[in-house]
């Protein structure tokens, strides 16, 4: 297994959810985008990303279609649908309000210990 | 969320079609190959570096899969149709097990079913669950009629109580009177019970008008059905019974069998003609526990509590106005079910077939348990794999228990049929034509659910087996090395289980090695009499309306009429036979020098026989000294008795010396005794040496019931119907009982019988499970070590030793289990000897047939998987790999 795909499953779903707001896309760009946007911090590993956009496809969230990539090759490529946008914003709602905490606590914390 | 709802809907039904999966994992992984490419590695090497990254395919495709909304069940689907396919390939396998299983859960099922019948169901009336019965720890329930009637009026807690007396009476429909058993009820008893009738009318309380006024009879379906054809013209018609003319009033409905299981009556009669149809008046006497069984409903919102307070207080009122009868302080309540007294010996039976029984399942489990540990050994190979390939062992465990599943399914169905056929047998069969005893065995929901759960129980606890196996396979390590790496410790866990079996089987095997024999001892035993080649005809002269002083020259006709049938060696007559189902009479006797006939000084309390002189040879009892009566003992002649051996070495002092020797009756009589017989057995098998005494039937008082015994070699067909017409020939209206001895003694060998079946049953069983067991083992092994053997054949070891490294282990384990099987059978025998008549465990016999019979059981089971080790022939199995 490659490393460095312990991401949280909700985080990754979130990301996936990002990822595709802009424009649909295949798997493999998903996860060259998320490692490009994120200067190669975040690297998504097939294991986790294909299960991840199977859950969200089944939940309803995106949509896939077989479409053609740049190669002309055969590719399958997923959009969001309107639920899986205000899925989106509820998320990065939620995600902003426990980045935000996460932060005030360990701000607190650094000001504690100095 | 609509939407949501309705795509997990549409993936439900149609899921991702695999190739696509498939197809888009390719796709990621050639973009991968082509971004490495892109950064100027090498082609083989980029795609090296890219299949490693990716990762396993089969485990993404499998986690893929999981997303989907009820993927567990389709997963489940998928083993089940993969199991099918493993399955069919192994069909002796599946044979195996799925016998093992079905025949514990059909033991299983077969001993809940008596259990839920006997003691677990309710009788079969309406709101049976509010239905009780009263019990006291004086005299097992019974209860006078006197004291009936108190309870019945004052108590305020129930919706009326009715009482139930046993009764026997000659029946005389106009054709062949005969004697039948049934109940003696009080009028209310089918109003309180809420029975309707299926033809006619039954009781009411308004018919009773005091002591012998409604002469009425009514009839169980189940007689109406046999004896009258279903003629529903017979309501309505005057029968006697014992000679009394009692109108048929109706019909009970085919479901209800009276307020006992065990016991259904034949017909009901009022109680309140107790003194007419018994002719004595026990009716009126308050010291003579007549009623087997008091019941009732509570009434609402009384609890069981205050009802026994209500009936205590009762109880206290009758202790102080009749202190000379005993107190009934202490009442509880309890469900209506066997007669008392049969109950607790019953219930205890029936408890240990059912560890028995669970023996069974448990020594099949292990049984099981130790085949799949060997599949999960053989499947080693093909589990690895998976494991390599990226399958999760949950997966695979989970298939496992498929398996599992499946067997236990297809086992418990067959169990439970074959079961369900049994248990209909036994609820149609009666064990004796003239006793309506009665085996309510059929079949409910109950039993199914309980076969269901331990079909569902077993499959768990066997299929828990191969899990460790699975859990610790290292894919790496098999697949290295191959099926021949094994590791010495799982074998040693399969090996206990297989010994655990054996030691159960063991157990089995020994209880009924102990069963059959306590039975055959005590058939073959002393009985005092011999039963072969002996009629019995029970006949009641009272009952057939004759006074006293006719009763004598009566008995007379009827001997010398049986005496003068050709072929008739002996005909005799006697007040009860030994070991009868009547019972026996005891009295008190005292010792010729007693002065003062007090309880202190009483020598023994005897059974006591009344007999024509012809009575000892008729029976084939042996007379060891003196004579027998002869019609000279009359009434003015002096006063003689014979005695037995017992009761002149307890009562007279000696053996040697006893004949002209004296002794007291309980009113003071001297009889002096003028022969003495062998020891025998009066009242039942497991009695220890009792005293008995014999009366000549002209010096006591008339008997109305009694028993002729007629000893002839002939055909008894034939023989009976000239019995039966010649005494006919004298009376037409006599009811007559006719019965071989023997036949009448299975009334008394029956519990021993029945234990001894069951018990020989359970042990085929323990014996059959182990042969499985063993075979399973001992092929396994062989198979496992086909090539071994091969080559040690073909360097030229010696038969013995090839055999000795095949099965060396298995009879080890076979010694080990086998002995550890017999010391706790032993031990058990000490509980079997409560059931079990003549039980011991310090029987060489025993011993010997058990270690006998577990070598045979090793010996069958081994036997084909020698004959495999035997035969392995190097070439081909060197060849093979």
């Amino acid at each position: 297994m490659p490393a460095s795909t312990d991401l949280l499953q909700g985080t990754l779903d979130l990301l996936i959810l990002q990822t595709l707001a802009l424009e649909p896309m295949h798997g493999w760009g998903v996860a060259q985008r998320i490692q490009q946007v994120s200067r190669d911090v975040l690297q998504v590993g097939q294991g986790s990303l294909y299960p991840a956009l199977y859950r969200l496809e089944y939940k309803g969230w995106i949509k896939s279609e077989w479409g053609s990539s740049g190669n002309n090759r055969r590719a399958k490529f997923y959009r969001l649908t309107a639920p899986g946008r205000k899925q989106l914003e509820n998320e990065r709602e939620s995600w902003d309000r426990l980045s935000a905490a996460v932060a005030l606590v360990l701000g607190q914390s650094a000001e504690a210990t100095s | 969320m609509i939407a949501e709802l309705i795509t997990r809907l549409r993936f439900l039904v149609a899921r991702k079609k695999r190739n696509e999966v498939d197809e888009e994992l390719a796709f990621h992984l050639e973009q991968a190959i082509a971004a490495k490419l892109a950064a100027g590695l090498p082609e083989p090497e980029a795609r090296r570096q890219a299949l490693i990254e990716f990762g396993g395919v089969e485990r993404a495709r499998e986690q893929c899969e999981r997303q989907r909304p009820g993927w567990q069940m389709s997963a489940a689907a998928q083993d089940f149709r993969y199991e099918m396919r493993v399955l069919r390939k192994s069909p002796g396998f599946v044979a195996a097990a799925i016998f093992t299983l079905a025949m514990a859960i059909g033991a299983n099922a077969v001993v809940l079913g008596v259990m839920n019948a006997l003691i677990l169901h309710p009788v079969n009336v309406p709101r049976a669950g509010n239905l009780y019965a009263l019990d006291h720890q004086q005299g097992d329930g019974w209860e006078s009629y006197p004291n009936y009637e108190d309870l019945r009026d004052r108590n305020r807690s129930f919706d009326g109580l009715a009482a139930t007396a046993l009764s026997q009476v000659a029946l005389d429909t106009g054709k062949d009177p005969s004697r039948l058993w049934g109940f003696e009820v009080t009028e209310n008893y089918f109003d309180t019970l809420g029975i309707q009738p299926y033809l006619g009318r039954l009781f009411h309380a308004s018919d009773e008008h005091g002591f012998d006024s409604a002469p009425a009879i009514v009839l169980s379906y189940g007689y109406w059905h046999s004896h009258f054809h279903d003629d529903r013209n017979v309501v309505g018609r005057v029968v006697r019974v014992n000679s009394h003319p009692y109108t048929l009033l109706g019909v009970t409905p085919p479901g209800f069998r009276g307020t006992f299981v065990f016991f259904a009556p034949n017909f009901y009669v009022p109680m309140v003609d107790h003194n007419q149809i018994s002719g004595d008046n026990r009716l009126n006497q308050r010291n003579v526990r007549m009623i087997i069984q008091v019941v009732g409903h509570l009434k609402p919102g009384v609890t069981k509590g205050q009802a026994v307070a209500d009936l205590n207080g009762i109880g206290q009122v009758l202790a102080k106005s009749y202190p000379d009868v005993d107190a009934h302080e202490s009442f509880t309540l309890v469900r209506p079910s066997m007669p008392q007294g049969l109950g607790r010996p019953m219930r205890a039976f029936v408890t240990a077939l059912m560890v028995l029984a669970s023996l069974i399942l448990l020594a099949a489990c292990a049984n099981l348990g130790s085949l799949f540990a060997a599949r999960a050994a053989d499947r080693g190979r093909e589990v690895a794999l998976r494991l390599a390939l990226g399958s999760s062992r949950r997966r695979i465990l989970q298939q496992f228990f498929t398996e599992a599943v499946l067997i236990s399914t297809a086992g418990g169905t067959v169990g439970l049929l074959a079961s369900i056929g049994l248990l209909h047998q036994l609820d149609a069969w009666q064990p004796f034509s003239s006793v309506p005893i009665h085996i309510p065995a059929q079949p409910d929901a109950n039993v199914y659910l309980a076969a269901f759960a331990l079909a569902v129980v077993s499959a768990l606890l066997f299929g828990i087996v191969p899990v460790r196996h699975v859990l610790r396979t290292n894919p790496y390590e098999v697949v290295k090395a191959g099926t021949g790496g094994r590791s010495g410790k799982r074998i040693a866990a399969r090996d206990i289980l297989v010994a655990v079996q054996i030691a159960i089987c063991a157990v089995l095997v020994t209880s009924s090695m102990v069963a059959v024999r306590g039975l055959l001892r005590s058939l073959h035993s002393d009985l005092g009499v011999e039963p072969k080649n002996a009629m019995l005809v029970e006949t009641n002269l009272n009952e057939a309306g004759y006074k006293p002083e006719n009763i004598l020259p009566m008995q007379r006709r009827m001997l010398d009429t049986l005496t003068a049938i050709p072929g008739v060696q002996h005909a005799g007559l006697v007040s009860f036979p030994p070991l009868g189902r009547g019972g026996s009479w005891r009295a008190d006797v005292f010792r010729d020098g007693a002065t003062d006939l007090r309880e202190a000084n009483v020598a023994a309390n005897s059974y006591m026989y009344v007999i024509s002189p012809d009575y000892l040879r008729a029976a084939g009892t042996t007379l060891l000294e003196g004579r027998m009566f002869d019609w000279r003992d009359g009434k003015d002649a002096p006063k003689v008795a014979i005695v037995n051996r017992e009761f002149a070495a307890k009562v007279l002092g000696s053996t040697s010396n006893a004949i002209g020797r004296y002794f007291k009756t309980a009113n003071g009589t001297r009889e002096q005794v003028v022969g003495m017989v062998e020891d025998g057995r009066y009242l039942s098998l497991t009695e220890d040496k009792q005293p008995a005494m014999f009366f000549p039937l002209a010096q006591e008082d008339p008997l109305g019931e009694q028993w002729l015994i007629v000893r002839s070699a002939r055909d008894p067909q034939p023989l009976s119907a000239e019995v039966k017409s010649r005494l006919r020939g004298l009376d037409a209206q006599l009811p007559l009982d006719i019965v071989m001895w023997p036949r009448e003694l299975d009334f008394t060998f029956f519990p021993a019988r029945m234990a001894t079946l069951s018990l020989g049953v359970l042990g085929i069983m323990g014996a059959m499970l182990s042969i499985t067991g063993i075979f399973g083992m001992a092929a396994y092994s062989v198979s496992r070590r086909m090539r071994e053997l091969g080559i040690r054949i073909a360097l030229g070891a010696p038969r013995r030793e090839v055999l000795m490294a095949a099965l060396g282990r298995a009879c080890k384990l076979l010694f080990y289990g086998s002995g550890a099987g017999l010391l706790l059978g032993l031990l058990a025998t000490r509980v079997l000897a409560f059931i079990v008549y003549q039980a011991t465990p310090r029987d060489p016999l025993v011993l010997v047939g058990t270690v006998l019979a577990m070598l045979l059981v090793g010996m069958v089971a081994a036997w084909i998987p020698a004959q495999r080790a035997l035969g392995a022939d190097p070439l081909v199995l060197l060849r093979e790999e």
